[in-house]
């Protein structure tokens, strides 16, 4: 089986009061789509994976074969990642979140102004390439942050929202100051998919 | 190479006994690192370097190691006082609080400074003499120690370095770090040569996801000479 490059769910410049449109094309047309390629090239010629969901894959991403368990971590959490990354942003997005996530926000955080501030700190403090996240594990959110492309879904847990703070996502806008990137971030968040995520995950 | 800093200016006055006239409050606000001058102007290296790439990368993400590495070392008198060499090769002794942000941020000084010197406008082509024969020893020839160093520097995923260095008697390998991480800290400790720097920073402005081509266009801004005097040193 082979995965591929899900489209855009909007416009290259539909995210533009936080994303430039050169970087969406970029960063999905060639960073995503060398990804999911990789993923492909790693993966070829092996039955075991036929019908196998990425998320399923990353989940057992420990007991892998040795000679492609990197490759399969470094693009199929890519992969994955980036798709959340997409689904999770919409022109229409920022806002509050409501019903059973915002309780959860509330419950968990005191407040929405907290759980941003963490995810910020998460990703300032995540040194070199890697991801801010919020996550559910046992039912109840956490946020962390992972080195380069590593999926919690590696550890257990499930990622319902993700900041990508790999300089590419923010280069050519903001160049060094990551922290106005993830500030711009939050015009674009899409809660009410961040939501249906939270639920799926069975908080 | 070292790239002298504030601490070898004091050290400069305290032998000419100009320390005497230094008020004292003066010198303990002073920090120990500071950011080296680039040996060129921004745009020297165009068109294989941008100028804007340049100015963004000394100024603000060498700057930012500096400043955080001063940070960490912040009142821990007997580490200020050492060169970013000698703490980098014994980093297994830096007080473990500080010791992440050590290895990052004097790594981030260490690897930028070693990167400019090594760079230059009139540059490129290959090494002569004793460096250009190891490299002949190790690799076989200079494409092939090329072709191994853009491997390195393409198979390091997510950020980091790819290096030429040499072991205390000056065999040369090529290997690549993650992040910051400086040969130095290594055990055994390696010296680097000469690094490129694969951070997406590095580049991305003028290449985007081309990392190969950047690789290619850096090779043209090498400073050989600067390189063989390390390797001359690292012999020794
Ligand atoms: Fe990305
Ligand atoms: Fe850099």
């Amino acid at each position: 089986m082979t995965f591929t490059l899900p489209t855009l769910p909007y416009a290259h410049d539909a995210l533009e009061k936080a994303i430039d449109k050169t970087t969406m094309e970029i960063h999905h047309g060639r960073h995503h789509k060398a990804y999911v390629d990789n993923l492909n090239a790693a993966i070829q010629g092996r039955s075991e994976f036929d019908g196998q969901s990425i998320e399923a894959i990353l989940a057992k991403a420990a007991t892998l074969p040795d000679d492609i368990r990197q490759k399969v971590i470094n693009n199929g959490g890519g992969h994955a990642n980036h798709t959340l990354f997409w689904e999770t942003m919409s022109p229409n997005g920022g806002g509050d979140p409501s019903g059973v996530l915002a309780d959860a926000i509330t419950s968990t955080f005191g407040d929405l102004a907290t759980l941003k501030q963490k995810v910020k700190e998460a990703a300032l403090a995540r040194f070199g390439s890697g991801w801010s996240w919020v996550v559910v594990s046992g039912g109840k959110l956490e946020i962390l942050s992972t080195a380069n492309q590593d999926s919690p879904l590696m550890h257990g847990k499930t990622p319902i929202l993700g900041v990508d703070v790999w300089e590419h996502a923010y280069y050519l806008r903001y160049q060094n100051k990551r922290a106005d990137y993830v500030d711009a971030f939050w015009h674009v968040i899409n809660w009410s998919d961040v939501a249906a995520r939270f639920q799926k995950a069975g908080h | 190479m070292r790239t002298p800093d504030r601490r070898d200016a004091l050290r400069v006055a305290l032998a000419g006994g100009a320390a005497m006239l230094l008020p004292k409050a003066v010198v303990a606000q002073e920090a120990a690192f500071s950011l080296p001058k680039l040996p060129y102007s921004f745009d020297a290296l165009e068109p294989h370097i941008d100028a804007k790439t340049m100015e963004i990368h000394w100024g603000r993400h060498h700057k930012a190691y500096v400043d955080n590495l001063n940070k960490a070392l912040a009142g821990k008198g007997e580490w200020e006082k050492k060169t970013i060499e000698e703490i980098l090769k014994s980093i297994a002794d830096v007080p473990a609080p500080v010791r992440q942000a050590v290895i990052n941020n004097g790594g981030g000084h260490h690897n930028h400074s070693l990167f400019w010197a090594s760079m230059g406008p009139k540059a490129g082509g290959e090494p002569t003499g004793p460096l250009a024969k190891a490299i002949d020893a190790a690799f076989e020839s200079f494409a092939k120690f090329q072709a191994k160093l853009t491997a390195a520097g393409m198979t390091r995923f997510g950020s980091g370095w790819a290096w030429l260095v040499s072991d205390d008697k000056g065999k040369l390998d090529v290997i690549s770090t993650a992040n910051q991480d400086s040969p130095l800290m290594m055990t055994p400790v390696l010296t680097p040569l000469l690094g490129v720097d694969v951070w997406e920073h590095a580049y991305y402005l003028k290449y985007q996801n081309k990392r190969a081509d950047y690789l290619a266009a850096w090779f043209k801004t090498v400073d050989w000479k600067v390189v063989a005097e390390r390797h001359a040193k690292a012999g020794k």
